[in-house]
């Protein structure tokens, strides 16, 4: 304990400054990089166009409803599969069971461009573009409606049992309706995912069909229109904000309370021959479907016109005579690396920081609201706000790497503090507070106590910062430089030429993207160092 | 200390490390100069190297997409720009560029030697470097085989005979296929949407890019993998498919449809802000010096545009020039080409 122990003014003013010092890092970084961006989207639009006239626009309007169908079809064909799924995580024990919900959890991390390159390969079709967003959310169906059902006292069954109620019965009529608000919840997720879907729709709609994410990247990219970019890209905030309006609005109101247990509890080995059949044939077929597709890329890269063999990888340190790209991809992927890795430490700065100023004061919501919005205002939203905000003055920072890295950071950001956020707005605030009632200054009890119980969750979301900032694309494909691109966007320009080379070179570069994600997937659930929240 | 902590400390000396590591490592004494450009350059490495040493630069050529995508990044990034100079802005596309002031005017002394009527900007800010006529291809095989005449003129594609055989270029994206747009413009008219719906109802395919189009789905080109025989290409591009045959040819296997072609020329510029100005101007003199001038016809396939080059015999023998290829006032294209896109955007997409 310091001398200015019977200075308590000195101190709390101190305190107090260190307070605002940790809440104004974040709090200016993402005033700069998010909201300034998403500012001056409005502010061109105000400036040069009505929505009105894109709204107008027969083709636009086009646009706008494919991307609502395609993810109704979408978010049905998740669930439709997502269900069965997480009622056997949820309620069965099985050999292969945690396997499987990690494997889930890997598809729902994987690079969109990875995912697009292994559902690709047959030119882009319609029923690609589904599956693609089924595999990517199958996750989340598993954890939200799983999550519920692995807590739901297994009582409710059993009454319905007694009253001669069978496997199937007790499913559609017990487990279903009490679902409901989490069952409703995942299906707001998927929507809201697969509406904004972006590097998947980019490689597999095809060019006639466009997303409004995509959309808003051929208007940047391609036509050059950028009023009308922006124009869609409110059109795309006003629908989600109402959305997620509607469906909190819904949600309060249809709060049942269930009796729910323990999550150990509510498994079982399936007793009788239906659950036993039911295992043995969704098991394996969840297995295949969450299995066969990254298995189908590895395959990819490895088959040439010469045999099996791994001539794609040997070849990418090469810079290939007409390639698109004026780097060999060992260089991308050194790119990437680097780039990842500057955003991962930012976006660990300020998520911690941002987590810390939230589980202190009450003033922190606000704050926790800002860095949890770039989740739903998606990649692409911002990566085209960096294109019209950052060109003049002392912002003018095109073509620089930093505005990379501040991009994937921004991304980030928002899984950095669902991680983090929890583990020290709970156990460690009351830790902290114990310890200071014991005498500890502030310091001494971050340092002692805080830090110990928090690193754990920190290092998890400093690997998941990596492994969002790696696969970044949404944002990335707007301010990537042309000479030195990352490996996603390596990838879709190598998909974008003909050619069994390029074609090979890519699938490889996104197996290796693969392993990288899946690994770091793994390991965060392996040495449980964090979770991934309700995901 | 805590073991989560000693590994989260690592991690993030680790990565500041990779970020400090990223900074310039690259210490070579000759300067640097960035030639962005589409994705259908081509040069041989022996004239760039003989350029290299005579001049003491090193020359990084990057591609960057399409024409159409490459000038738009151009223009987005203009006044602070990704290279040094910008080869692959054509006829149609220098007027925008110029108006968001991408290029730094150079009055290259080459140029004496080069056509006037190909200087088609008077301000200097881009200098003239090829030439070509952008054409349907048919493959002559395919039509032969199946004991059709092959189209002969726009107006026939839309023909039922040819449904689902002709692939295209995104004019929003592609050079040629802006060129094609204009073509039928300049052929048909006012008549020129009910073209395209037609078309479009005849199961035209619309790719991206020429090489999508050429080598991915036409199937006439030498090692490609498509299947459609007619294709928007080049006049030379009959020529290119005897040069690169794996056995040698008596005939080109694919013919242009003369009545179809367009003109187009491509131009190169200093790009504003460039931090290699001298350089710059050096590559575009380059560009227009006899070594590139004469290894043009091969590479790209398009003819130079310095009178007295020579050129390849094949180039004498295979690449017709069409005697009046279709053009369109240049003013006009500038002020209807973005609504023209547009309109054809919502004709095919829509």
């Amino acid at each position: 304990m310091g001398p200015h122990v019977d200075r308590p003014d000195v101190r709390l003013r101190l305190a107090a400054a260190g307070r605002l010092a940790l809440v104004a890092v974040p709090a200016v970084f993402l005033a700069v990089f998010f909201v300034y961006p998403l500012g001056s989207i409005v502010g061109s639009v105000a400036e040069e166009l009505s929505p009105g006239s894109v709204l107008g626009d027969e083709r636009l309007r086009g646009v706008i409803w494919f991307t609502t169908w395609q993810a109704v079809v979408s978010t049905s064909l998740t669930l439709a599969a997502g269900l069965p799924a997480a009622f056997l995580l949820a309620r069965f024990r099985f050999p292969g069971r945690s396997a499987l919900r990690v494997a889930s959890l890997v598809a729902f991390v994987l690079p969109t461009v990875v995912v697009g390159t292994a559902f690709g390969g047959r030119g882009p079709s319609l029923a690609a573009l589904f599956a693609a967003h089924v595999f990517f959310n199958l996750a989340v169906v598993i954890r939200v409606v799983g999550g519920f059902w692995s807590q739901l006292d297994p009582a409710y069954e059993d009454v319905a049992a007694e009253m001669g109620a069978t496997g199937a019965r007790r499913f559609t009529d017990v487990l279903l309706p009490l679902a409901r608000p989490a069952i409703v919840g995942a299906a707001t997720l998927v929507f809201l995912f697969t509406f904004t879907s972006f590097g998947v729709a980019l490689l597999l709609a095809g060019p006639s069909r466009a997303t409004i994410e995509v959309e808003i990247f051929r208007q940047t990219s391609q036509l050059l229109d950028l009023p009308v970019a922006a124009v869609l890209t409110l059109v795309q905030l006003v629908i989600v904000s109402a959305l997620l309006w509607i469906t909190s609005a819904t949600e309060s109101r249809a709060g049942v309370r269930q009796r729910l247990v323990a999550s150990a509890d509510a498994a079982r080995r399936p007793r009788t021959s239906g659950e036993r059949a039911f295992v043995a044939a969704a098991a394996p077929l969840l297995g295949v479907a969450l299995l066969l597709p990254p298995l189908r890329l590895v395959w990819r890269s490895v088959r040439t016109p010469a045999g099996i063999t791994l001539d794609r990888y040997v070849g990418l340190g090469d810079v290939r005579a007409g390639s698109a790209l004026p780097i060999s991809p060992i260089d991308a992927v050194t790119t990437s690396l680097r780039v990842a890795a500057g955003a991962a430490s930012i976006a660990l700065v300020v998520g911690v920081l941002a987590s810390w100023a939230i589980s202190r004061s009450r003033q922190g919501s606000w704050l926790r609201a800002l860095s949890a919005v770039p989740l739903g205002v998606s990649a692409v939203t911002v990566g085209f706000g960096y294109v019209v905000a950052f060109d003049a003055g002392p912002l003018d920072l095109r073509g620089s790497v930093w505005l990379l890295v501040a991009a994937q950071s921004v991304v980030a950001v928002p899984f950095v503090v669902r991680m983090v956020e929890p583990v020290l707005s709970t156990s460690a605030l009351e830790l902290t507070e114990q310890a200071g009632a014991l005498g500890a200054s502030p310091l001494q009890a971050a340092r002692d106590v805080l830090v110990p119980v928090a690193s754990r969750a920190i290092l998890g979301a400093a690997a998941f910062a990596f492994a969002i900032a790696l696969g970044e694309f949404g944002a990335t494909a707007f301010v990537a430089r042309l000479d030195s691109p990352t490996m996603p966007v390596a990838i879709v320009r190598l998909l974008a030429q003909p050619g069994a080379a390029s074609i090979g070179q890519a699938t490889a570069m996104s197996v290796m993207l693969l392993v990288v994600t899946a690994l770091i997937t793994v390991g965060i659930d392996r040495f449980r160092v964090g979770t991934f929240g309700r995901l | 200390m805590n073991r989560g902590v000693a590994l989260a400390l690592t991690l993030v000396a680790v990565m500041s490390a990779a970020c400090a590591d990223s900074e310039e490592t690259s210490g070579g004494s000759r300067p640097e100069v960035t030639l962005l450009t589409h994705d259908s350059f081509d040069v041989g490495a022996n004239v760039v190297r003989a350029f290299e040493r005579e001049h003491q630069i090193d020359l990084r050529i990057v591609p960057a997409g399409d024409a159409g995508q490459l000038v738009n990044r151009a223009i987005l990034t203009a006044g602070n720009p990704e290279g040094d100079v910008l080869f692959g802005v054509d006829d149609n596309l220098f007027p925008a560029a110029i108006e968001a002031g991408v290029f730094e005017p150079y009055e290259s002394p080459a140029l004496a030697r080069v056509d006037d009527a190909l200087e088609l900007d008077p301000t200097h800010a881009v200098t003239p470097i090829d030439r070509g006529d952008v054409c349907l291809n048919v493959d002559r095989g395919w039509f032969e085989r199946r004991s059709l005449a092959p189209p002969d003129d726009i107006a026939d594609l839309t023909d039922r005979a040819y449904r689902g055989l002709t692939v295209v270029q995104n004019p929003a994206t592609s050079t040629p296929g802006l060129a094609f747009m204009l073509a039928t413009i300049a052929r048909l008219g006012e008549g020129w949407q009910d073209f395209w719906r037609a078309l479009r109802a005849n199961e035209v395919l619309v790719v991206d890019g020429w090489e999508q189009a050429y080598y991915g789905e036409f199937s006439g080109a030498g090692g490609g993998e498509g299947e459609r025989p007619i294709v928007v290409s080049y006049a030379t591009s009959p020529a290119a498919e005897v040069v690169f045959a794996e056995e040698e040819l008596d005939e080109a296997p694919t013919a242009a449809v003369t009545a179809s072609c367009y003109r187009q020329v491509e131009f190169a510029g200093v790009l504003a802000g460039s931090d290699h100005v001298e350089e710059a101007r050096a590559v575009i003199d380059f560009m227009l010096s006899e070594p590139f001038q004469e290894d043009v016809p091969l590479r790209m396939f398009v003819f130079p545009v310095v009178d007295d080059v020579e050129l390849p015999p094949v180039f004498e023998r295979w690449a017709k020039e069409p005697v009046s290829p279709l053009s369109l006032p240049a003013a006009r294209v500038a002020a209807e080409r973005e609504a023209w896109v547009r309109t054809w955007t919502d004709l095919m997409f829509g």
